[in-house]
């Protein structure tokens, strides 16, 4: 609906403004804005003395077919041939203006004759030249180069775009580029000439909320000396302003939720092993780097095996490094960690360790800094308001942390396995009397934590870095989300991390100087410290062995 | 394999070399002293081979490793072989002090070819101060320093970030009027930030209000506020980033750039951190069409650079580094010219005595893979072209910009630090204020 209106107010508006707005080469020869004739407009460029005005004539043709003469003279790839002009193809053979091969008598394609010069451009028109084919941009097939064209000159404030940019929206039939188009157009006119095309171009501006234009107005609405227009600007201000404060407030929230699931994702599988078992697993972080190290691993394959299906490597990886990350915690379990259940200072220095281990040996094996390329279907994002786009991978990490959550939950309160793991927990006496092998839950439960830390690492592998001190850089994170939350309550790690993102990502924009970042990562310390110092046992304290140590 | 192999030699030269010092020293009989002279002179390579350097510092051992070789193959330095002494500091800085320390005092180096970080730089300073070593140092660096025994051959500020700046204000660069300083929180963003943000204000005429400066703690992940930020304070599209963030949170920081739609052409972002080494090991795609400032680049098509270039996958090849990595660069140009400077001023000093050399060294011109290359008569810093790259699908850049000619070393700069200069020439004692027409050496005035 809205785009039927804007198109109407738009119609109205190149009506008004076409013939308001005489460019400086209106007077010249080219007429109208027909379809030149090329053989005209290349005789003209050819010679020396008619050179300057045939390109400046041109500032104003709309006509996509001039691009390739011009190209072609800033190449110096435009020849005489027989007293045509001629275009020099890739191919080493002469075409003529239209792209036709030109052959002769015999049928054959021809070539320049040896040492022939091609016709030269002014040194001094090069820079106007360039300019010239920039504006052609807006009819290239390629509708990202349209669209930053059409970007591109709204920003130039060169009101002889007006034209071609008009004839450019006819001829569009992409929404998202008419769009653009229309808002380069009224860019262009608030600097018309006449009031009432500059009212006209604010009050389109406001109303579609063109954030780009907001300088522009802000200086308009101060200094324009027509009231009307001056009144038509500090309205659009205000809309666009209001609309930046709640397109401000959604982006915000959207990214504390996606710094939450990043939060969430990553203490998952620590809310089973040190929430659950109490192991304080300083290797955690080595788990979730793991799990990224799966994903390139897996990548680096598909590139050099199934190079056609690269974008479903990261299918592949996903189970995968679950798989991975939890043979690793499962052969730590019974290699290491259950000769030091109950010795929690011992495990703290042994698992740090071992996460050294692993980083030191992922830094002999790969290297230092390798990347995972998101599969295409992950880029880019979906733009929610004007301006406000929520990217894929981080939609995707919402949603898989979201899963995994409940994969979690429905299996420790609703299967029968959950319930032994649940009973040998709480009561780890009782459960061996009533014939659950707790040796065998006990392994399988860490390398379920291990596991679900390897799949964060391979999701946050599109987002992030893949390097051994990434571990490093989450662990603390993870930590803290569990403690936080209550050790040992799923829903707690929930609450936690999804209110440290939101508040983290609401400080972060409100500190402000030049280390807002760092100052909120100190901020929701403080606060979480303050938190403690309340209730020391979190959110949601628990009952299990950790809280019976406790 | 060959590491094994050189060390041996190593110690096989270095205990002959020990024993004859022992001898000469014992006996001061000149026969033997002159025959103790026409052994090896012995250079020290001082790059972090492991740790978190490694993946910048490595490559740069390797170039510096073919340039001797280069060197030995025309005929060695006054007529004797130049064997170089490679230690691993291991990306750590303490380690950097006390390697310098073994290869000035223990192997007695002519001169040593090293450091990356401008913290490692810092940290041997005060061993090649003491003991009048000389030092080379090839990286893009902050300024603000003019060391007696270091020669500098990598960028100042005003070789490398405000020529960015201008490009970026050109009509070429799109006349860019506002610009976000973003960079990892440590000395070398926060120096050259200061300098932009003077430069910006004084010489541009850029408002205070168009600048934004922001910095992020090291491996920082979560780009999204910044980014949102970044998007408001470019949405007029007049605005670029100038970007300092060290290492792997390039990753995100761009990830999330390309995610929410920042693309180059409407918001480019400008560089000086790194070059075509790490960009193999980034994930190029979202970096497509940003912008970097570089003295150098792989895609130069001058005869020396192709020629050079060709000469390093040879290298490579023979040394079991992988085509894909055998990529030069910026700080590997300037690490592979300041041996050819240093074995020119051997030659021109005919000695290997530190002051001689430096003495050599004022004014020297040398022919490099850019053209001709100038070390400064008077500040111990080098005369330079600068480049702007854009960056293409395969990890290498095109060049769109270049100065006309070569660009004034400044270690301070002329914006922070008005009418302070360096001079190393003749009498001159470093660096100094004019005060009245006067020279006062900062030296003296403590």
């Amino acid at each position: 609906m809205a785009l039927r209106k804007t198109v109407v107010v738009l119609a109205v508006l190149a009506l008004a403004v076409l013939p308001g707005v005489p460019g400086p080469g209106a007077a010249s020869a080219v007429p109208g804005p027909g379809v030149p004739d090329l053989e005209s407009v290349a005789k003209r460029l050819a010679a020396p003395a008619t050179q300057e005005a045939a390109i400046l004539a041109l500032r104003e043709v709309g006509d996509p077919s001039v691009g390739t003469l011009l190209r072609a003279l800033k190449d110096g790839a435009l020849y005489r041939w027989k007293g045509r002009l001629a275009i020099l193809g890739d191919d080493g053979a002469l075409k003529d203006l239209a792209g036709q091969p030109i052959v002769d008598d015999r049928g054959q394609p021809v070539s320049p004759a040896e040492g022939q010069e091609a016709i030269a451009l002014e040194e001094r028109l090069f820079g106007l030249v360039q300019n010239l084919l920039e504006r052609l941009e807006v009819f290239s097939l390629d509708r990202q180069a349209r669209q930053s064209a059409a970007f591109k000159l709204g920003n130039s404030r060169d009101l002889s775009a007006i034209p071609v940019l008009a004839k450019a929206l006819d001829r569009e039939a992409d929404g998202q580029v008419k769009g653009a188009i229309q808002e380069a157009l009224n860019r262009l006119s608030l600097s018309s000439p006449d009031a009432a095309v500059r009212a006209r171009a604010a009050q389109f501006l406001g109303q579609a909320w063109f954030e780009s234009s907001l300088a522009q107005l802000r200086i308009m609405a101060e200094q324009d000396e027509d009231a009307e227009a001056k009144q038509a600007a500090r309205a659009a201000v205000r809309r666009i302003e209001v609309f930046l404060t709640w397109r401000n407030l959604t982006g915000y929230l959207f990214n504390g939720v996606s710094l939450g699931a990043v939060l969430l994702i990553m203490s998952l599988g620590l809310a089973v092993t040190f929430g659950l078992m109490g192991i304080i697993n300083m290797a955690h972080g080595e788990m979730l780097m793991l799990g990224s190290y799966t994903a390139y691993v897996v990548q680096e394959i598909f590139a050099s095996r199934y190079a056609a299906h690269q974008d479903y490597f990261f299918l592949v990886a996903l189970p995968l490094s679950f798989l991975a990350a939890g043979l690793v915690g499962l052969a730590l379990e019974s290699g290491i960690i259950r000769f030091l259940y109950g010795r929690p200072l011992e495990t703290l220095i042994v698992t740090w360790g071992i996460g050294m281990i692993f980083q030191q040996s992922a830094r002999l094996y790969f290297g230092d800094q390798t990347s995972v390329n998101s599969p295409s279907w992950f880029r880019g994002g979906v733009e929610v308001m004007r301006g406000l786009i929520f990217p894929w991978s981080r939609i995707f990490i919402v949603g898989l942390s979201l899963v995994a959550l409940a994969a979690l939950y429905l299996l420790l309160q609703r299967s029968y396995a959950g319930l032994r793991v649940r009973a040998v927990m709480q009561n780890r006496g009782m459960a061996s009397c009533l014939g659950v092998s707790t040796r065998k839950i006990d392994a399988l439960t860490f390398a379920l934590g291990t596991a679900l830390a390897g799949v964060a690492g391979c999701a946050l592998a599109l987002i992030g870095t893949v390097d051994p001190e990434v571990g490093k850089t989450y662990i603390v994170d993870a930590f803290m989300v569990v403690v936080l939350g209550g050790v040992g309550k799923l829903l707690g790690a929930v609450v936690a991390s999804f209110g440290i993102g939101v508040s983290n990502k609401i400080l972060e924009p409100s500190i402000g100087g030049t280390a807002a970042a760092i100052y909120a990562k100190v901020a929701i310390l403080a606060l979480v410290i303050w938190f403690l110092q309340w209730r020391p046992t979190g959110f949601f304290p628990a009952k299990g062995r950790a809280a019976e140590g406790a | 394999m060959t590491q094994g192999h050189s060390r041996r030699e190593f110690l096989k030269a270095s205990a002959l070399g020990i024993a004859g010092a022992g001898i000469a020293g014992g006996l001061s009989f000149p026969a033997i002293l002159r025959a103790q002279e026409k052994g090896p002179i012995k250079v020290g390579v001082l790059h972090s081979l492991s740790g978190t350097m490694a993946i910048s510092e490595a490559p740069i051992k390797e170039i510096v490793l073919m340039a001797i070789d280069e060197v030995n193959k025309a005929g060695g330095v006054l007529g004797r072989k130049v064997e170089a002494l490679v230690e691993d500091p291991a990306s750590n800085w303490d380690l950097f002090a006390e390697k310098s320390k073994k290869l000035l005092l223990q192997d007695k180096v002519a001169t040593v070819f090293g450091c990356w970080t401008s913290v490692s730089r810092k940290s041997v300073l005060p061993v090649f101060e003491k003991n009048n070593g000389l030092l080379f140092y090839p990286v893009q660096y902050e300024g603000e320093e003019c060391s007696k025994n270091v020669i500098y051959t990598g960028a100042t500020i005003n070789q490398q970030a405000t020529p960015g700046i201008d490009y970026l204000m050109s009509p070429e660069g799109g006349n860019r009027k506002k610009f976000y300083l973003l960079g990892s929180d440590y000395v070398y963003p926060r120096t050259t930030n200061k300098i932009l943000r003077l430069y910006l204000t004084k010489v541009k005429k850029v408002p205070e209000s168009a600048i934004a400066e922001e910095y992020t703690p090291f491996h920082h992940q979560d780009y999204q506020t910044i980014v949102g930020k970044i998007k408001s304070f470019s949405a007029a599209g007049d605005a670029a980033v100038i970007n300092t963030i060290n290492g792997d949170s390039n990753v995100p920081f761009f990830k999330e750039l390309a995610n929410q739609g920042v693309t180059a052409d409407r918001t480019p972002t400008m560089s000086y951190s790194f070059a075509e080494v790490e960009l193999q090991t980034l994930d190029v795609k979202p970096l497509v069409g940003h912008l970097a400032s570089w003295n150098y680049f792989m895609s130069l098509k001058t005869p020396e650079n192709l020629k050079w270039v060709k000469a390093y996958k040879e290298w490579a090849k023979q040394h079991g580094i992988a085509d894909k990595q055998a990529v030069t660069d910026d700080p590997m140009m300037h690490a592979y010219i300041h041996v050819k400077l240093w074995a020119k001023a051997v030659a021109k000093a005919e000695s290997t005595e530190v002051d001689r050399v430096l003495k050599a060294l004022e004014g020297l011109e040398i022919q490099s893979p850019v053209g001709k290359y100038k070390v400064d008569e008077k500040n111990h810093h080098t005369w330079k072209p600068v480049y702007i790259g854009k960056i293409r699908a395969d990890g290498q850049f095109d060049i769109v910009w270049k100065t006309k000619s070569w660009v004034r070393p400044a270690p301070w700069s002329d914006v922070t630090y008005p009418g302070r200069d360096c001079d190393w020439s003749g009498g001159g004692k470093g660096s100094y204020d004019m005060v009245g027409g006067k020279r006062v050496w900062l030296s003296e005035k403590q």
